[in-house]
């Protein structure tokens, strides 16, 4: 426990009310019984049992008694008697947690197997039942309050010095002969302090409480002696009579014993100490992209200018998709390349409407299957696009729920939004399945997709796109968790069913190789921006030098094996500094002075835009096919 | 993977193998097992307690005056005499035939006074917990939904404060607060007794209000780690309605720690009973262990500790068999 965190500890309001409350009550501890130790044993026969009276505010008892003095006088014992329970619960929990590394293997797993045992019993009936053994009154209600706190706090150092005495000190100091008690006091204890202290000062309240509960059901401190839980069971016979009397030293316990709890909660929580700020919505520069596409008429997705925002750290915002325009005709294929980090899977999701909670998407037009989404409702928008779009993720392992089975999670497709019976939806899931080459379907509809393969799970993913009949099925990366000759198949699938469907195809990849086999159309992009867009058959005289470097990456069965692997030097940059002007110009080789403003989209041949001030016109030498294996 | 991948054929298994190789025969034979580990330390201790008490427990019960002869017969018919083995073989020979002792101060049989209590003990937890999981489950889920993305920090630091701050607060503490707000100040609610439906209404909202707290704040950490998964974002695509997806695939995949948690605050709640039968002299096992222990009747306390004790292991028995259920993958190889 540094002494930094025990000041980010008070720094926290939580913190420093708790910690103020205990400083307050130790004052009175001290002080009161001294004060008043004398005035609270008074007894007053012509005020027998009364309420509230200007000479005793919170009413008498049945002697006449002073409820305010006695409350006041009370909280020496109640905390006494709580830190003696806490401390002696201390000390039993970290000789039985620390037990097992000193014994023997055999005593060390009985110690271990005993507190395993009574940990899995409530605190009040461990309390209980040696109440019974110590007998009742206080000294009794102390050890049983604290060896029924002990296997918790045994189970804590347990699995606390476990995890430190598998480190390398500790390994040191065993290996330079030290010897096992110095070693748990100097090695081990001293690393384990922070959760301990913590869960003491946590313990303590508890303590504090169950005290209360045990002086309640008489069978704490006994009389003439009094604390909290003693005056609340006296309080409570008389609750019509005098109310204060049971609910005064009820807010005393439960006043001290948050202090104590909230003190170890907030020391434990420092570290995670958010700040709220309140943001306004990101302001949309104009678009910079001069030569938007057209509206056509065909387009199954026609996006311009779209824009995706995030909160920022500092309060402001970062837009990983910086003014993305995008058309997809009916029928098409088209993919978008790029690094991890260029906001390509974003931006498909963001077309789809299903990017982050968090995100903020702005567009000029947006456009997906002849709906504009952008300012409808989550209803309407599920309605007009629920049987239009389907979205096939990338990693199939993680993108079917665990806990249902495969047929159910499509038909769930068709019977949300086609109202579909039960029966009819499970035939059209397994038909789906059959589709798409899942073998025995019926058998397989009832499995959970853990008992799938990867490549069957991808298929399935792929089926339940097609429950409906999608005009655009946006593919994210899903290939990428899969093995080459799978991935291959799963291509393949794709194309027999856009070409089955008529479906428009996007193709997310980081792999030019893997677009370039299924794809019609390539978008690159970087840092958020479309850099170039050209069709398949051009890829050999791509403009962007960003384009042939990813080109130039790709390892084929001519690469020169002796050589390094070409790569792209420097990395993409972050989106919250994007640099001003072309975003790749620190990687370019041809940057120069022009490159500090940010070049638009235009095109540089038929069908071929790029985004550069200096685009390249010397064709490549690709043998791309040579690693696809040529068109699937 | 065009190729059918054939299923391995069945091997025609001995029956032993198959016992063997069935995880879920395994899984159930260590388990119960272990609960009768569990059981038998648990009777090993509530037999030891009566002679680990310091001095002659009989003479205690009987006080001071107690004429010596008296004593004596007392102990000879409560076997004390007998060596300790003898005795411990006797107890658990009439533990099997439902025999748990007779009370030294009424002479009446142990398990009838249990019999006759056990009723309002168990209807007031089990009615506390199914009121806990009702409450608890759609509250976490709610505020998991109005929470997500860090949306709403207002509601979600009202939340996590008040009910760890509530949470915190034992139940006989709310037993007196309910006492005071609805029987005293109020007069809408019977606060002491077992009668109609409405005697319930305060001990089970004392028992159940600080643990459905603590469970509605599990659901929605739970909840909220979940809606970051991507089979979430799956169910997003497919355009369900939000209800569907929190309601099918969001809470199904919170359920593994919502049991946990559910197992250990019902037999928190069992014992918990104690405290709220004595404020609401709710005539249940409760008050009859703590006037027992006052009175030194260590019979009736053994017996009674016996019910909680086992009550609490089976509590962890049917949980542990649930979580196999609703998650076999994990924790039947686990064990």
């Amino acid at each position: 426990m540094g002494r930094e965190q025990w000041r980010a500890a008070l720094r926290n309001p939580v913190g420093a009310v708790a910690a103020g409350l205990l400083v307050l009550l130790a004052i009175l501890a001290i002080v009161a019984p001294i004060l008043w130790g004398d005035a609270a044993e008074e007894t007053d026969p012509a005020a027998l049992s009364q309420g509230s009276t200007s000479e005793h505010p919170l009413g008498t008892d049945a002697l006449g008694r002073d409820i305010l003095l006695r409350v006041l006088v009370a909280t020496r014992y109640s905390l006494g008697l709580a830190l003696l329970a806490t401390a002696i619960c201390v000390t039993a929990g970290v000789v039985l947690g620390v037990l097992p590394a000193v014994l023997g293997r055999r005593a060390g797993r009985l110690v271990t197997a005993a507190v395993n045992l009574a940990v899995a019993f409530p605190g009040l009936l461990l309390a209980l039942f040696f109440a019974v053994i110590f007998g009742v009154g206080a000294r009794g209600a102390v050890l049983a309050i604290a060896l029924a706190g002990a296997p918790s706090f045994a189970r804590l150092v347990q699995t606390n010095v476990a995890a430190v005495a598998g480190r390398d000190y500790v390994a040191a100091a065993r290996v330079a002969g030290v010897g096992r008690f110095r070693l748990i006091a100097r090695h081990l204890l001293p690393n384990i302090g922070e959760p301990l202290v913590v869960n003491a000062t946590v313990m303590a309240g508890t303590a504090l409480l169950s005290f209360a509960g045990l002086s309640f059901l008489g069978l704490g401190v006994q009389p003439p002696a009094y604390d909290w839980g003693r005056l609340l069971g006296e309080g409570l016979d008389r609750i019509y009579i005098n109310p204060a009397a049971a609910l005064a030293p009820g807010v005393a316990v439960v006043v001290a014993g948050l202090a104590f709890t909230l003190l170890g909660e907030s020391i434990a929580q420092v570290v995670g100490v958010r700040a709220v700020r309140r943001r306004r919505a990101p302001e949309t520069e104009p678009a910079m992209t001069a030569a938007a596409a057209e509206p056509d008429g065909d387009a199954v997705l026609a996006a311009d200018d779209l824009r995706v925002a995030f909160p920022a750290r500092d309060g402001g915002w970062t837009h990983p998709v910086d003014g993305v325009s995008l058309t997809v005709r009916r029928g098409e294929t088209v993919g978008i390349v790029g690094e991890s980090g260029s906001g390509k899977s974003l931006t498909a999701l963001a077309v789809a409407q299903l990017a982050p909670d968090a995100a903020h998407v702005t567009a000029g037009r947006l456009e997906v299957a002849g709906v504009a989404p952008l300012g409808r409702t989550g209803a309407e928008v599920r309605d007009l696009l629920g049987t239009r779009v389907a979205m096939v993720f990338q990693d199939p392992m993680t993108s079917f729920n665990p806990s249902m089975r495969v047929g159910r999670q499509l038909a769930e497709v068709t019977r949300v939004h086609e109202r579909q019976g039960k029966r009819a939806a499970l035939a059209r899931a397994v038909d789906r399945l059959r589709t798409v080459r899942v073998p025995a379907p019926e058998r397989r509809a009832h499995q959970y997709p853990h008992e799938f393969s990867g490549g069957m799970r991808q298929r399935a993913m792929i089926a339940m796109g097609l429950m409906s009949t999608p005009e655009l099925i946006i593919a994210d990366e899903p290939t990428t968790a899969l093995d080459v000759t799978v991935q291959r198949q799963v291509l393949r699938l794709l194309k027999d069913v856009q070409a089955e469907t008529g479906a428009a195809v996007v193709l997310i990849s980081h792999d030019i190789a893997v677009v370039a086999q299924l794809c019609e159309r390539v978008v690159v992009m970087y840092a958020g921006r479309v850099v170039e867009e050209l069709p398949v058959g051009r890829l050999g005289a791509a403009a962007h030098p960003y384009t042939r470097a990813l080109l130039a990456s790709v390892p084929d069965l001519a690469t020169d094996r002796d050589r390094p692997l070409a790569t792209i030097a420097g990395r993409p940059p972050d989106p919250a500094d994007r640099p001003e002007g072309c975003a790749f110009a620190p990687r370019c080789d041809f940057a120069d002075d022009a490159c500090r403003v940010r070049p638009g989209l235009s095109a540089v041949a038929p069908d071929q835009r790029a985004a550069c001030w200096h685009p390249r016109s010397r064709p490549l030498d690709l043998t791309l096919d040579a690693v696809t294996g040529g068109q699937a | 993977m065009t190729a059918p991948v054939a299923a391995p054929p069945a091997p025609t298994r001995t029956r032993v193998s198959a016992w063997a190789g069935n995880p879920w025969a395994g899984f159930l034979f260590r388990r119960l097992g272990r609960l009768l580990v569990s059981l038998a330390v648990l009777v090993t201790l509530a037999f030891g307690m009566i002679h680990l008490i310091p001095g002659d427990p009989v003479r205690a019960a009987l006080g001071v005056t107690a004429p010596p002869d008296l004593v004596d017969a007392r102990r000879e018919a409560l076997g004390l005499n007998d060596p300790l083995g003898t005795q411990f073989v006797n107890y658990v020979r009439a533990l099997f035939s439902g025999d748990l002792g007779v009370s030294m101060t009424s002479g009446v049989p142990v398990s009838d006074t249990i019999g006759q209590r056990l009723p309002a003990t168990a209807s007031l937890a089990i009615v506390a917990f199914v009121v806990v999981m009702l409450a608890a489950i759609p509250l976490g889920l709610a505020m998991a939904v109005l929470t997500r993305g860090g949306r709403r920090r207002g509601a979600e630091l009202g939340f996590t404060s008040t009910s760890a701050v509530v949470a915190a607060i034992p139940e006989f503490l709310l037993a007196v607060g309910l006492v005071f707000v609805f029987g005293v100040s109020l007069g809408w609610l019977p606060v002491a007794g077992r009668g109609g439906g409405s005697s319930y209404v305060l001990p089970v909202l004392a028992l159940s209000l600080g643990p459905a707290l603590l469970m509605a704040r599990i659901v929605r950490v739970e909840a909220l780690a979940v809606m970051d998964e991507d089979f979430v974002r799956t169910a997003r695509a497919k355009r369900l309605p939000p209800l569907r997806v929190y309601v099918r695939h969001v809470f199904p995949n919170a359920l593994t720690s919502t049991l946990t948690i559910g197992g250990l605050l019902l037999s928190g709640m069992i014992v918990g009973t104690v405290l709220v039968e004595n404020v609401f002299a709710w005539p249940g096992m409760g008050m009859t262990i703590v006037s027992s222990i006052l009175a030194k009747d260590y019979p009736v306390v053994q017996g009674i500790v016996l019910v909680y004790g086992a009550a609490v292991l089976l509590v962890n028995l049917v949980v542990d068999v649930l979580l196999a259920v609703a998650d076999p993958r994990s924790t039947i190889r686990e064990g």
